[in-house]
């Protein structure tokens, strides 16, 4: 079946089977491997995206589903001069990540959360986050990546010496660079 | 890599076609709203569907919390966090804002719809505990009309409802009664888990004593359930914490807890007193506060 949906603000087209899971969709036919397929049960939310404005686990939407909506994934975060997202400078900022598998799930879900409530207190963050697991912070340094990014609504300011913002390059996923070439199912992001 | 077996996708336009579809298709054809029981369920292949009628394009239609002066109307596409987040709901049945706070996690609450999860017929579910407790009734539609089941009638079995082929849930009716209020209260390992226990808990007063009271309970056996005995052992008396004690000693003796990862089948006996007397104390304070 034909769908059509746009992702990250450019509309995009596949005929694809009605199985097929969105988070595929995004990593196998898109190339965006940002958006990471880990429990493939919704409990661990490393697949989190946004359709239409909310969070959802597109381990468990199918990319039928999301057909006629709009999607937002981790490589749609960073604004259009390549200067990333204050959620992605308060992970840089805050050590909100180890291995980084859970980082794009965790970014997507807080930005979500300073959207709608832009000063959440650390119960508020825990509580969003909830349904997603990290194994390496212990949660509390996403907590302060949280944090940094409501008290540094715009990121940080460059004149601000001691919080520089890092290049953009370091985060970005190499492999959203070019979404015209397909990523081989079961490859490693 | 869990991936469903192949089937046709098609999505409903009103309820009507949903509806005609369903009649076309008989036993293989389901609905798909949240997606977040059935998808699952198909992935393991636990679930044999051919024909997933997607039905979340009705949410217009069927998705509405309806406060009326006896009557709480909630379609049946009404997501969890629609329901955590009404603010008229909560104001006349804060049992649901109890609940919806522990159900999954935020972002499967922005799927997950209350059809959904009656109809999933999960013995651990908590809406089928909510809303068994409040005497709700389910509207079911097909082809020549509706029909109105009452919750007690609605789950047939674990994952087996009163919803047939060619059927579909439209609504769930809540009866609001004066002098009343409800409480919940879960217990789960982690964030987000099934209930090892959860309990439900609706109360009226008159005059001074307990008209009635319906205690409900999740995953205590094969389906969600309200214990009569409890509603009778509390009918007429005057509320209190002795009271409690005894109803959760009730309660306790009267389900079928299993003993599985989750905890003993005595543990989940002794959440059930427990639970049975926070649920009953905190329904009835709501009652007290609300006169003041």
């Amino acid at each position: 079946m034909q769908v059509t949906m746009t992702v990250n603000g450019a509309e995009v087209s596949r005929e694809v089977e009605p199985r097929l899971l969105l988070v595929h969709f995004l990593r196998d036919e898109l190339g965006l491997t940002g958006t990471h397929w880990g429990c493939d049960t919704s409990n661990c939310g490393a697949c989190v995206v946004w359709m239409d404005d909310e969070p959802v686990k597109s381990c468990t939407v199918l990319a039928a589903m999301a057909s006629g909506h709009e999607v937002r994934t981790v490589e749609g975060l960073a604004h259009e001069d390549g200067t990333l997202d204050a959620i992605q400078q308060g992970f840089m900022q805050c050590h909100g990540l180890q291995c980084g598998f859970c980082t794009p799930g965790m970014m997507m879900t807080t930005r979500a959360l300073l959207d709608r409530n832009p000063h959440p207190n650390q119960a508020e963050i825990r509580e969003a986050i909830s349904g997603q697991i990290c194994r390496c912070t212990g949660y509390a340094t996403i907590v302060r990546s949280v944090q940094w990014a409501a008290d540094h609504p715009d990121g940080a300011v460059p004149a601000a010496a001691d919080e520089p913002a890092a290049p953009a390059e370091s985060v970005t996923e190499p492999a959203a660079a070019d979404a015209t070439q397909p990523i081989p199912a079961g490859s490693a992001s | 890599m869990q991936v469903p077996g192949p089937f046709e996708y098609d999505r409903a336009t009103s309820v009507e076609q949903a509806i005609g579809l369903l009649e076309r298709r008989g036993e293989t054809a389901r609905l798909i709203a949240g997606g977040h029981s059935l998808l699952p369920m198909m992935k393991l292949r636990l679930a044999d569907v051919e024909y997933l009628i997607d039905i979340n394009d009705l949410h217009d239609e069927l998705g509405y919390v309806l406060v009326e002066p006896d009557l709480v109307r909630l379609g049946a596409l009404t997501r969890h966090r629609e329901l955590l987040e009404s603010d008229e709901l909560a104001a006349v049945l804060p049992i649901f804002r109890d609940a919806e706070r522990v159900i999954a996690d935020p972002v499967v609450r922005n799927r997950g719809t209350i059809g959904g999860s009656l109809c999933q017929a999960d013995p651990s579910e908590d809406l089928s505990a909510v809303c068994s407790c409040l005497d709700a009734e389910c509207v079911i539609r097909n082809g020549s009309g509706q029909r109105v089941v009452p919750m007690a009638k609605f789950h047939r079995g674990p994952y087996e409802t009163a919803v047939g082929d060619g059927e579909m849930l439209v609504e769930v009716r809540i009866p609001l009664h004066p002098d009343s209020s409800s409480a919940f209260e879960k217990v789960e390992r982690r964030a987000g888990d099934w209930a090892v226990v959860s309990a439900a808990a609706a109360v009226t007063l008159a005059g001074g004593l307990i008209a009635d009271a319906r205690v409900g309970f999740a995953a205590v056996g094969p389906h969600t359930v309200v214990l009569p005995a409890v509603s009778e052992l509390l009918r007429d008396e005057p509320p209190g914490e002795q009271l409690y004690e005894r109803a959760g000693a009730l309660a306790a003796g009267h389900c079928e807890p299993s003993t599985d990862m989750r905890g003993t089948a005595d543990y989940k006996r002794h959440l059930v007193q427990e639970l049975t007397r926070r649920t009953l104390r905190r329904a009835v304070q709501r009652i007290v506060d609300g006169r003041s």
